[in-house]
């Protein structure tokens, strides 16, 4: 083999496996990606983790929305855990308060963690908690009950297609993972 | 005609005269028996090795396959526990995916490429050596997995989070490490093919002259690079969500499931263009040889094989069109992918063409290559309706979709490796195989392969689900005909096995162009071909 060939092979080789390996890195910038686009895009129905704002909106009394809460736990969860009312009717702007109601039915400390989910996911941008027990973890003594309290507004931009949003949390079991902190 | 007879007589052929040489060289510098395989950098060595690794691994996930057909002989559980059904299920695919249907390919490329394009050997060829000997590795971890307490991998080929992650077995690591390794290798096979493609060609070897099959595994080379690392990063992702803590799927630390399938699509829709890519280029060199007309349109075939690599990057979330994706993503995914159907189907056009008003014969390689042809597209068809949203909707996960993909693998990428291998055996070991033998292994195989799998169409649009031990008895019919193919398939395969045994122990003298019709530099060297393929670059008219 001449030198020559040598030489532009080792470059050829040394962009191939710099392309590798950046389509390596490529994988895993797509988790943040993921997340941004659904963001960004107001797909897949995620809530922000953090608490918003609320800024005094003109409320407006035009428009009526139906909120529908829902509540699940994971299979190897012991609490109970269901919405205090499970719908009601809001309008955009209007800052309302509501809780879901938690217990531990089992005899060991446990702690859960609830992920909220939007649908349609087309509104979850819209919609903004102030206060909710899924920003932190939750524990439960052995036999515990809690009320969780949730905050939230509509966006008086929802677009008009949508009158009806679906919140649903799923509580899991997060007692054994040993997390401190929030879900961030 | 005349160059015919002149190459007819091996004994006047001034490349035996130097393969007489090689052959001596051969035994003055390389080691003989199992050290001669261990170490060896020749390009011929290392595709023999591939190709023989792929067909132990193909009878290994047949195997499997028999298992699976067995148990679904009737409904209900007579055989095997539920578990290890699924066991059966997730390494079939992956032997079959990654152990029997790439390294054929790989082996082809090796044996072939530098044959084809005028090179002496691959580019790297210690490298060569490495990404063979790293293949066995793996296959032997994953398949020892299986003898694990709690089994071996249960979650499918597309090990889908969550059932990869919170609720696979221990041996789940094992799994992951042979991943790594099998993705090591075929980026390693790949550098190499790109290496040697763009800096060993023969001089005047211009892009444009280049033989299909080294465009199209060019292309699949790339396909490789861009996507095994997607790969290799989603399983690393899966080992850490389940051995370290992290949540990169998992809803209760903040991460998400759905997110896994659209990483893996990412890479698995590629990657079935990795395994039909190099098919393409096979039927293109053995369907004009046989017409004996030169291929139509090989411009287009270079542009349609690029648009299909391209395309196959836009149209992964195909896969998820019940994940409940909105539904702009939901028509964006479904127009990409019948876009998909346009240069495959200029590619189908132009070999139907080539033969059009051919002097056309049937040898076996010719056989499995318009059965190709005719069943590849059948996989095609069945593709276009899975790829309209709302039709998905009632096909996904039925036995349709396993028809399908089966249509394109078993019927494309297998038959297609098959016709490979009958049409280069003369030159591989300079024998002629038993034509007789060849044409009942492909009448047994065409039969018994529709037989097999034509019948899960209508099982699937009847609503029996995929990857189910048991399933409900008004099934039970056709469930028991798709049984019979299988094992008429299985048991098929011997034949073949039988065919190359025969062919490598001795037959009829093969001229250095055994095929009249046939074109390329290939044919220029003696048969076998010698040691070292082109020492001195060939010229190129
Ligand atoms: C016109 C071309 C094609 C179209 C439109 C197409 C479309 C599709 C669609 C929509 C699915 C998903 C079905 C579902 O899960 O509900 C699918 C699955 C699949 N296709 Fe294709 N396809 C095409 C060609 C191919 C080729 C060439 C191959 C491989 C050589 C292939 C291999 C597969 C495999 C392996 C699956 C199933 C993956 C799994 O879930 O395990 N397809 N195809
Ligand atoms: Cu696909």
């Amino acid at each position: 083999m001449s030198n020559n060939q040598g030489k532009s092979n080792r470059k050829l080789i040394g962009i191939l496996i710099a392309g590798a390996v950046g389509m390596f890195g490529f994988g895993f910038a797509l988790v943040p990606l993921y997340d941004v686009l659904c963001e960004q895009l107001g797909i897949n129905g995620k809530t922000q983790n953090s608490a918003s704002t609320y800024k005094p909106f003109t409320i407006d009394e035009s428009r009526t929305i139906t909120i529908e809460f829902m509540a699940q736990i994971q299979s190897d969860m012991p609490w109970e855990f269901k919405p205090e009312v499970k719908r009601m009717r809001v309008h955009p702007g209007e800052l309302v308060r509501t809780h879901f109601k938690a217990k531990n039915l089992s005899l060991k400390d446990t702690i859960g963690q609830a992920i909220p989910s939007v649908s349609p996911g087309q509104g979850a941008a819209y919609f903004n908690k102030t206060e909710c027990f899924c920003f932190n973890q939750q524990r439960l003594m052995a036999k515990e009950s809690a009320e969780l309290p949730l905050i939230f507004f509509v966006d008086p931009d929802l677009p008009d297609s949508i009158t009806t949003l679906t919140l649903s949390y799923t509580l899991y079991n997060i007692t054994d993972r040993g997390y401190v902190g929030s879900v961030e | 005609m005349n160059t015919l007879t002149r190459e007819a007589e091996p004994n006047m052929e001034i490349g035996q005269v130097e393969a007489a040489s090689d052959h001596q060289d051969e035994h003055q510098q390389h080691p003989s028996g199992i050290k001669r395989w261990l170490f060896t950098t020749n390009h011929k060595d290392i595709g023999t090795l591939y190709l023989w690794f792929s067909f132990i691994m193909f009878l290994t996930g047949g195997a499997m396959a028999m298992v699976i057909r067995a148990e679904l002989f009737q409904p209900g559980l007579q055989l095997i526990e539920p578990n290890f059904f699924n066991q059966m299920t997730t390494i079939h695919g992956l032997i079959m995916v990654f152990g029997a249907v790439m390294p054929a390919f790989t082996g082809l490329a090796n044996w072939l490429i530098p044959m084809m394009i005028g090179a002496p050997d691959m580019a790297l060829p210690r490298m060569n050596n490495w990404s063979f000997w790293i293949l066995p590795f793996a296959f032997t971890i994953l398949l020892s997995s299986l003898f694990m307490e709690g089994g071996g991998p249960n979650f499918g080929w597309t090990f889908y989070a969550p059932l990869s992650t919170t609720y696979s077995p221990d041996s789940t690591a094992l799994f992951v490490f042979s991943i790594h390794i099998m993705g090591i290798s075929s980026i390693m096979g790949a550098i190499n093919v790109i290496v040697t493609i763009v800096n060993m060609r023969a001089p005047g070897m211009t892009w444009m002259k280049l033989p299909l099959f080294v465009w199209t595994w060019l292309i699949t080379a790339f396909l490789l690079i861009a996507v095994m690392p997607v790969l290799a990063g989603v399983v690393t992702m899966v080992l850490t969500d389940k051995y370290f803590g992290t949540s990169f799927f998992d809803a209760a630390g903040g991460g998400d499931p759905v997110m896994f399938q659209h990483i893996f699509w990412f890479f698995g829709h590629p990657e079935v263009y990795i395994m039909i890519l190099p098919s393409f280029g096979i039927i293109s060199a053995i369907v004009p040889t046989f017409s004996r007309k030169r291929l139509f349109g090989y411009a287009s075939m270079v542009y349609a094989t690029s648009s299909i690599a391209i395309l196959s990057f836009l149209v992964w979330a195909h896969h998820m069109f019940t994940t409940g994706m909105p539904v702009f993503a939901e028509l964006f995914f479904m127009y990409c992918t019948m876009l998909i159907a346009v240069p495959t189907g200029v590619k189908v056009f132009n070999w139907i063409a080539t033969m059009w008003r051919g002097s056309l014969t049937f040898e076996t390689p010719m056989l499995f290559a318009i059965a190709f042809i005719i069943l590849f597209t059948i996989g095609g068809f069945s593709g276009i309706m899975l790829a309209i949203t709302p039709a998905d909707f009632q096909y996904h996960d039925t036995y349709f979709v396993v028809a399908h993909f089966h249509y394109v693998l078993v019927t494309g990428a297998i038959f297609s490796i098959m016709a490979a291998a009958y049409y280069w055996l003369p030159k591989w070991t300079g024998n002629m195989y038993d034509e007789r033998l060849g044409k009942i292994h492909f009448w047994c195989s065409v039969i018994s392969v529709n037989v097999l799998f034509f019948p899960m169409h209508f099982l699937g649009l009847a609503g029996m689900p995929r990857r189910i031990p048991d399933y409900a008895v008004q099934f039970a019919d056709v469930n028991q005909i798709v049984s019979i193919g299988g094992f008429a398939f299985g048991l098929s395969q011997f034949i073949f096995l039988a065919l190359v045994i025969k062919c490598i122990r001795g037959g009829e003298k093969a001229a250095a162009k055994p095929w009249e019709g046939a074109e390329g530099l290939e044919w220029t060297l003696p048969s076998p071909a010698p040691y070292h393929s082109f020492t001195t670059p060939p010229e190129i008219k």
